[in-house]
């Protein structure tokens, strides 16, 4: 099997071009089955990536590599290491819970929705996946055309204003990569491959420039702040499914892209400029806790947590020690789960009350018991409680930061106080209290289907959380390799 | 001069017979039978592509005197106008029929421009090149002042006539200079002559002005663009279709011609001007483009901002630069042939579509036809997987090959602009619904080639590569 990068890309796109063949809605029912086979083929196939993968190397694996468009020597080049491989699984994974959180909600051009999902799936994995320059630009903005529709056709009523943010934010970033990336391809003497790059000489002045260039690419997509304004917007105006896909899959390309662009290409800019990421990650974490603590909009409050949850992973990245990065990389699965979690929360009252407001709500916890009691855990794991993963990612990041700057530490250590502060203080609010809005009465419990969802994710949350070292096992000797490579100057 | 000295201008003597046949015999049947001009027309794009394909050369033939090149670059590129031409007839059938315009006239001028824009393609010689521009031009004016009923149509001819004139009154006027200097009209002597560098500084760089002045009204780029809009916007649509993508080529042509090859020496010269007049290109373009309600102006102004595009691979004076800018104006024809078309198939009688609106909901009426508008779309704005980003790429890299980084940074910025408006049109489609619910019914054939045209700007962005190496080749061979 030497294909399996490929089958983890082209399956969920193909699969995606199937359910879109089925046509209008009258098929409805054959394109949501058809979509479940789809990603759950998606999530099977990607699973030797699992079971074959060799944690005691950081070579790539499961490596492709064919011409592509030899006229400029672009290929067709795909592996994963210890870094990518994670994410890999996670997109997977995460796809199939979308379709499934899909299933009832979506009424209006079903075999689109679910079409645009599997592809932008795909494109994803390709995403993680690729190895040359030009094809994770075409991957990276590809995904866009398939997540512009998402929120676009099936948000809420500022959906246009939101889409248009969103595409607009993120092409402004990859375009400047874009140049970026054709000036390496002259730099390393007419190559396009990512792990030529890694050994490429480049002067100081070029460094600065393509750092910020990567930085505003990659930056956006996290996003950081200042330019995170496109995610609270796309999230409200995006469904449910499209939400998760942005917090727990899309933000994770823009952090992927410090680890495979930015540190390794770019090191002694990124050592040189690394104060102004971290000052960013820190304004994050803080400042953008206490937005979060005024949001009075559920999925508002859940972006904005997330922008300062992913501050942490590039604070994680750019302390340059092995603690720090690992624990970005976890932070960046846990979140995954944890955001998706939320989420579908969210999305399951939704459905139920069409509010996202937390004053609509009030004493749930009379009606939906079960719902409750997951939410919780949930919460729980956003806020960082030891035991789940939230708390993982976050502990290994203040201490890598503590051997640093004390300073550093001790900001970043707010959001185990903010974090808690604005996420266990809305499931209060929504939870707990008395029932004051009579529809809440007439609410019922969480469906077979729901409880599915949101057990799994529970389930990952807490084993993450208790027995974290699965997941570092296969991340460490990419990422002590990285780390190396990151130390050595790149100075002519 | 014996009868062999004018095989390599076979395919232009074909479609030149065929002309006057087609003219013959349509001026003989009556209504019932005008479709014989329309099947005449088809069968001489595809004879004449028959005898271009049996006639491919591997490196250049100067013929009648030096008048006359047959290289590899005029064989694609002549290929490519058969086919460009060939589906606009097919696009524009209907929608000329419901007009009143379906005559012979539309076809024998069509051809004759095709006519023209062979011989362009095909020159290396100040005069053919002038005479291939001249007949090409007269022949526009013609078919854009077709619709004699209507007056925005005529004043749209009006004023691509007036001011074509004058463009073709300044090439002329750099030609005259260019001949002062070198004493030649051929472009192979001309170029041998400015090798060694002139005593006529001054002179030379007059006429290099006036030319490239010349060249940028026919390509439409700023400041000399004001024709581009109001002749878009005017003309009937199956004009613009045509407007609006084989003589792109063609000028392409030309301007590699007279530039890349004459004047290839002087390319310090010229290459000031041409990064002005892209930079302005692109701005303006993108800019105007945003405020338009108008579809056909829109794409008027996107044209705009496409040229300015091309003209960064040509301004960097390589072969990769010249064959991204190939490359990229054979792209821009298809999509801009795809954007059109989708007009003309949207539009029936009495109602022409031209309007932003008109595409409102198009998801809903047609999800086929709003899914190939959509890749047209995102390929215009250059987003991958669609082809557009590839034209990009090439020419952004001929540039920064350059040195030039600024100018890809400013390009790609104006880009950033341009994907706005097309993401509107996407927004039209998929976001809102329609205002108008009357069924979309385009003939089968137009559907069957709409439907190729959509998919091939899918298909070429995931495998570039035989597109891409067929101009590098077409290039390289021929310079």
């Amino acid at each position: 099997m030497d294909s399996i990068l490929s089958l983890v890309i082209w399956v969920p796109i193909l699969a995606g071009v199937a359910v879109l063949a089925t046509g209008s809605d009258n098929n409805a029912v054959l394109a949501r089955w058809l979509a479940l086979a789809g990603s759950l083929a998606g999530l099977l196939v990607a699973i030797p990536l699992v079971s074959g993968f060799d944690t005691t190397t950081s070579a790539m694996q499961f490596v492709e590599n064919t011409a592509w468009i030899p006229a400029f020597n672009i290929h067709y080049h795909l592996g994963v290491d210890g870094i990518s491989m994670p994410l890999i699984l996670l997109n997977s994974f995460i796809t199939v819970l979308v379709v499934i959180a899909g299933w009832q909600v979506i009424q209006d051009k079903v075999a689109q929705y679910m079409a645009a999902f599997l592809i932008m799936s795909g494109l994803i994995n390709g995403v993680f996946a690729a190895l040359d320059g030009i094809l994770f630009y075409v991957f990276f903005e590809g995904m866009l055309i398939p997540l512009y529709l998402i929120v676009g056709v099936w948000g809420g009523p500022n959906r246009v204003y939101a889409a248009f943010k969103f595409f607009l934010y993120t092409l402004a970033g990859s375009l400047l990569m874009l140049v970026s990336m054709i000036y390496l391809y002259f730099q390393s003497g007419g190559s396009f491959d990512i792990q030529t790059w890694h050994t490429t000489t480049l002067g100081m002045t070029a460094q600065t420039l393509m750092f910020f260039a990567f930085l505003l690419a990659f930056g956006v997509k996290v996003p950081m702040w200042p330019v995170h304004t496109w995610l609270p917007d796309a999230h409200v105006e995006a469904p449910t499914g499209g939400s998760v896909v942005l917090a727990a899959i899309t933000l994770k390309v823009g952090a992927y892209g410090f680890l495979r662009f930015i540190l390794p290409i770019l090191p002694d800019a990124s050592h040189e400029l690394a104060w102004f990421v971290i000052a960013l990650s820190l304004i994050a974490v803080a400042y953008i806790g206490l937005v979060a603590l005024v949001q009075a909009d559920m999925k508002k409050l859940i972006a904005y947590s997330s922008i300062a949850h992913m501050g942490f992973v590039t604070l994680g990245f750019f302390m340059f020690n092995p603690l720090g990065l690992e624990g970005g990389l976890v932070q960046m699965v846990s979140h995954g789960f944890v955001s998706a979690a939320l989420f579908l929360c969210i999305g399951v009252m939704y459905d139920r009350l069409h509010s996202r407001q937390i004053k609509d709500y009030g004493g749930l916890v009379n009606r939906m018991p079960v719902f409750a009691a997951l939410f919780m855990l949930f919460a729980m794991a956003n806020a960082g409680l030891p035991a789940t993963s939230g708390f993982v990612g976050e502990f290994m990041v203040i201490m890598s930061a503590t051997e640093v700057n004390f300073w550093f530490a001790f900001v970043a250590a707010t959001t185990l106080i903010l974090g808690a502060g604005y996420t266990l203080w809305m499931y209060k609010r929504v939870v707990f209290g008395q029932i004051t809005n009579p529809h809440v009465e007439e609410l019922t419990d969480i469906n077979a289907r729901e409880i599915l969802l949101l057990g799994v994710l529970a389930v990952c949350v807490l084993g993450m959380g208790l027995y974290p070292k699965p997941f570092t096992d296969v991340m460490h000797v990419s990422v002590v390799d990285l780390l190396a490579h990151v130390a050595q100057s790149k100075l002519p | 001069m014996s009868l062999s000295a004018f095989l390599p201008a076979l395919p232009e003597i074909f479609v030149l017979a065929m002309v006057s046949l087609i003219l013959v015999i349509d001026a003989a049947v009556d209504d019932s039978k005008r479709y014989l001009a329309y099947v005449l027309s088809l069968a001489t794009l595809a004879g004449a592509a028959f005898l271009t394909v049996r006639d491919l050369s591997t490196m250049p033939v100067l013929a009648l005197n030096g008048l006359f090149i047959d290289d590899p670059l005029s064989d694609v590129l002549k290929l490519f106008l058969y086919l460009t031409t060939a589906v606009v007839l097919v696009y524009s059938r209907t929608y000329l029929r419901e007009r009143g315009l379906y005559k012979g006239e539309f076809f024998v001028l069509a051809l004759f421009a095709l006519l023209g824009m062979m011989v362009m393609v095909s020159a290396s010689h100040f005069l053919t090149l002038y005479l291939g521009l001249e007949l090409l031009s007269l022949s526009l004016y013609a078919m854009v002042a077709l619709q004699r009923d209507s007056s925005v149509a005529t004043e749209a001819a009006m004023k691509y006539f007036v001011l074509g004139a004058l463009a073709s009154g300044m090439l002329l006027y750099g030609m005259s200079m260019v001949y002062g200097v070198t004493g030649s009209l051929a472009l192979g002597d001309i170029a041998i002559a400015l090798q060694d560098g002139t005593d006529l500084r001054i002179p030379l760089v007059f006429g290099i002005v006036f030319l490239v002045a010349g060249l940028a009204f026919k390509l439409g780029a700023v400041p000399f663009h004001m024709w581009v809009p109001d002749v878009y916007h005017g003309a009937p649509t199956a004009m613009t279709l045509f407007i609006g993508s084989a003589p792109k080529i063609a000028a392409f042509a030309f301007v590699i011609r007279i530039l890349g090859q004459g004047l290839e020496s002087q390319v310090g010269e010229w290459r000031d001007m041409l990064i002005i007049l892209a930079v302005l290109s692109m701005a303006l373009g993108n800019f105007a483009a945003i405020a338009q309600s108008n579809l056909k102006r829109m794409f008027a102004y996107s044209t705009i901002s496409h040229m300015g595009f091309m003209l960064l691979g040509i301004l960097a004076g390589t072969q990769n630069g010249y064959g991204s800018a190939m490359f990229y104006v054979l792209i821009y024809a298809l999509m801009s042939l795809g954007g059109f078309g989708m007009i003309l198939l949207l539009s029936r009688a009495g109602f022409e579509a031209d309007q932003l609106d008109d595409f409102k909901g198009l998801n809903r009426r047609s999800p086929w036809l709003a899914f190939l508008m959509l890749l047209l779309m995102f390929s215009m704005a250059g987003v991958p997987p669609t082809v557009g980003f590839y034209a990009k790429l090439s020419v952004l890299q001929a540039v920064v090959e350059l040195g030039y980084v600024w100018l890809a940074v400013a390009a790609v910025l104006f880009s950033l602009v341009g994907a706005f408006y097309y993401l509107r049109i996407v927004k039209l489609m998929y976001f809102d619904a329609p205002h108008d619910t009357s069924p979309i019914s385009p003939s089968a054939d137009a559907r069957i080639i709409m439907s190729a045209n959509g998919l091939a700007v899918l298909a070429i962005g995931i495998l570039p590569q035989p597109l891409m190496a067929l101009c590098i080749h077409a290039i390289g061979a021929s310079f």
